[in-house]
């Protein structure tokens, strides 16, 4: 077969079980492919000629025993950590293989995947756009078919922001649904991990695989499990169509300043966003316009809330068990440290992080209340396409305000799923389905139904 | 608000970081403009309001006091850039810097 790259996770497990090629054929292919193209996206910072099951492509960050895993620092360029994540020794028991680890951007702190220190990723539709990032190189290599799927870490937008602009599905669980054991951490109360694969189909699927608790992440309790992510439910409830599910889009998503002035929703964008929300409506979603009043202050809070708890992760890293010397530490990093640590600060402490922690209740209140009348929510996952290389990496404030629409969700721990629905510039755009807290099976559910409407058959030309 | 780069190098301090004058400068300026923004959250009105620092309410997750397997001496130290007799190496606290 010559397009085995191109089949989605549960087409290839079917081709294996069909016996229509073997896993060796099917690492080859992705191999040959990896040296073709990786030297053009530089998706991999580490590949694994090993791999013998099925390929997965691992953010860097995400520890994996005898593979590099240096979340893209110089500090850590040469770790190898001792033991695998939870994630990892999950999906090896499933028949996975770890095919390579994916370029970010530095401890996944960055929206461009320029902040990684061994070279930007770049995005498989053009080669001279960002792919969006921190989730850099797992994105581009499922959108350039060099891995079956990837996992990344979402703390802010990091998995669905990237496969927005890169036109794959990445889906951000709740906080608590996936063990972070193995991860490293950036901003733990924020901090998920999640999958990115070719079909909401496929995620549904690894995220079964990585799900649940392993006494390992305090966070990750049986009791958040109540609600499984199956579609068994799903099929006898929508029936191929969306009869009876409540869809609300926030009018604030819409509004003209969505970060601050000028900061607006691009309306190539827009234009795909509400076309996709048509498209629900004809499925049968009933339509119910609700209010996120508190989210103008999300993008603020974040960087209190992300930054104090990064200059309190970051502090492990004292050269004395891996790693070298803090100066290593790239510039965002360093930026980041810095903004945490006076934020926590003796004098500053009340007025930024505790009074960003009280900001931060009212927009997980905000989404409850949305909640009460809607089953899902639906907008935009970026509020641009993807941009050129260089454009704003001078600037940390505007490339901080292309997370409006992603923050909120991770502030308030609820699951996230960014679906390919278009295009605009003659690149993706994804459309964003928020849920509410363990319910993935509902956006889940919607997300498959879209997506087999849609049916958007592009890939990148390469 | 406006960082001073005296407040800069304070807080370089505090952070363990070491930063070169030209780090330092580029900060003061960087942080004020971030701050600026985040000078926004002001404006709401959080009186009575509790934090939130964690979603899921957790607080004090505890479990059983036992033994599981952990990682051998050696995998625990073979990332570190300087070990002795089985041990990590590290500066000295009690010395004057």
């Amino acid at each position: 077969m010559s397009d085995i790259t191109s089949l989605t996770l549960t087409q290839t497990i079917a081709a294996l079980d069909e016996k229509k090629f073997s896993e060796e054929e099917l690492n080859n292919a992705y191999l040959e492919r990896i040296k073709k193209l990786d030297p053009k996206l530089n998706a991999f910072l580490e590949i694994n000629e090993k791999s013998n099951k099925i390929p997965a492509a691992i953010k860097s960050l995400i520890s994996t025993r005898g593979l590099k895993t240096s979340s893209a620092s110089k500090i850590i360029e040469n770790y190898n950590p001792p033991f695998n994540a939870t994630v990892i020794g999950r999906l090896l028991d499933k028949g996975v293989s770890v095919i390579g680890k994916t370029n970010q951007d530095e401890f996944a702190m960055g929206s461009s995947g320029e902040n990684s220190a061994f070279g930007s990723t770049k995005n498989p539709w053009d080669l001279i756009k960002v792919p969006g990032g921190s989730s850099s190189g797992s994105v581009a290599a499922v959108a350039a078919d060099l891995a079956v799927f990837a996992l990344g870490t979402d703390t802010g937008g990091s998995i669905r922001q990237p496969a927005s602009l890169c036109g794959v599905v990445g889906f951000k669980p709740s906080y608590g649904r996936v063990s972070r054991y193995g991860a490293i951490s950036m901003a733990s109360s924020l901090d998920q991990i999640g999958p990115i694969g070719k079909s909401v189909e496929d995620v549904r699927l690894i995220l079964e695989w990585i799900q649940g608790p392993d006494g390992f992440d305090s966070n990750c309790q049986p009791s958040s499990h109540l609600r499984g992510a199956t579609r068994v439910a799903a099929d006898a409830h929508l029936g191929g169509g969306l009869n009876g599910v409540k869809v609300g889009v926030p009018k604030e998503y819409f509004a003209v300043p969505a970060g601050r002035q000028g900061e607006g929703l691009d309306s190539g964008v827009e234009k795909v966003v509400k076309d996709a929300i048509k498209e629900m409506e004809e499925l049968g979603a009933e339509i119910v316009e609700i209010s996120l009043p508190n989210t103008q202050y999300a993008v603020a809070v974040y960087y209190i809330i992300m930054a104090s708890e990064v200059s309190s992760n970051l502090a492990r890293f004292d050269g004395i068990r891996f790693g070298g010397d803090r100066s290593l530490f790239g510039a965002e990093p360093k930026r980041r440290i810095m903004l945490g640590t006076f934020a926590l600060s003796t004098g500053y402490y009340d007025d930024y992080y505790n009074k960003a922690a009280k900001v931060r209740t009212l927009i997980k209140k905000d989404f409850e209340k949305a909640f009460e009348k809607c089953d899902v929510i639906v907008g935009p996952v970026s509020p641009t396409v993807a941009w050129k290389l260089g454009e704003k990496i001078s600037d940390p404030l505007t490339m901080y305000l292309s997370d409006v629409y992603t923050i909120p969700a991770s502030l308030a721990g609820i699951p996230g799923l960014s679906v390919p629905a278009g295009f605009s510039e003659g690149m993706p755009v994804g459309v964003q389905i928020l849920g509410k807290y363990m319910d993935e099976e509902t956006i889940l559910n919607v997300g498959e139904v879209l997506e087999k409407a849609l049916d958007i058959k592009e890939k990148p030309k390469l | 608000m406006k960082l001073t780069k005296d407040q800069v190098k304070k807080v370089a301090k505090l952070a363990n970081l070491p930063l070169s004058e030209a780090e330092e400068e580029e900060s003061a300026e960087q942080l004020s403009k971030i701050l600026d923004y985040i000078d926004q959250l002001e404006k709401v009105d959080t009186r009575g309001v509790e934090p939130t620092y964690n979603v899921t309410g957790n607080e004090n997750v505890m479990r059983e006091d036992e033994i599981g397997e952990s990682l051998s001496a050696e995998d625990a130290l073979k990332n570190a850039s300087k070990t002795k007799d089985g041990f990590f190496v590290t500066k000295g606290v009690f010395e004057s810097e």
